[in-house]
């Protein structure tokens, strides 16, 4: 019996229970040692994590909707991310949207920004003249508003995909 | 061209609006589902206790 058992006993005398404890109560016959060596630990994960070029997931998920989770390997989450986004474009674009070109005024200005949140898919679809000029119909104010909040959709899909490269969420 | 009704864009927008809110708000796949059905809820919800508003401040 070890000294902690000893111990352990001490606070039982004279109570009768100092000599039944050990077989109600068996004791370990040799100390239980841990070691952390090789063992990941969150300061570890997250030095690794911050390491090279971190804006990488950020730039690419603004760029192409749901790249950035595919380059951290995050395959379901950024096809679902990339399916929403690009869902919510299409269904604006169908809609005969507008996509803002200029920015005259203070809202033109913000739906410009909104837009510009779909990083590629407003280059190319201004390059390939999709969307409408002017709304025409009614469901074209719709598809503008789908437009504009897939592009900040885009931007916050982007953002996480670089909190998970930091390691700031996992 | 695409049409939808009203009722069908909203509940367009709220799919791909809960989704994304969904993954990017939580952490683990469970959390992610409720919060995105939670988010759903919201959406549609809020769109139709709105509209019924304003239909009674029509009349």
């Amino acid at each position: 019996m070890g000294q902690s058992d000893q111990g352990f006993s001490d606070l039982f005398k004279g109570h009768g229970l100092a000599r039944a404890l050990p077989a109600a109560f068996p004791q370990p016959r040799a100390p239980v040692r841990y070691s952390l060596k090789g063992m990941a630990n969150p300061q570890d994960k997250k030095a690794a994590a911050a390491s090279g070029f971190v804006y990488l997931p950020l730039i690419a998920g603004w760029l192409v909707p749901g790249a950035g989770h595919f380059l951290l390997r995050k395959w379901g989450r950024g096809a679902l991310l990339a399916l929403s986004v690009l869902g919510m474009f299409s269904i604006g674009i169908a809609m005969q949207g507008k996509l803002y070109a200029g920015a005259h005024d203070i809202l033109e200005m913000l739906g410009l920004a909104g837009d510009l949140g779909n990083g590629l898919l407003y280059v190319v679809s201004r390059a390939a003249g999709w969307g409408a000029d002017q709304i025409t119909v009614t469901t074209g104010d719709y598809g503008t508003r789908f437009l504009v909040v897939a592009g900040l959709l885009n931007v916050i899909a982007a953002v996480d995909a670089h909190n998970l490269r930091t390691g700031r969420k996992t | 061209m695409l049409h939808p009704s009203h009722f069908t864009a909203v509940l367009l927008f709220a799919l791909f609006a809960s989704i994304v809110f969904g993954i990017t708000q939580r952490d683990t796949p469970r959390r992610m589902v409720r919060y995105g059905l939670y988010c759903f809820v919201l959406f549609v919800g809020a769109a139709i206790v709105l509209s019924w508003l304003m239909f009674l401040i029509a009349r």
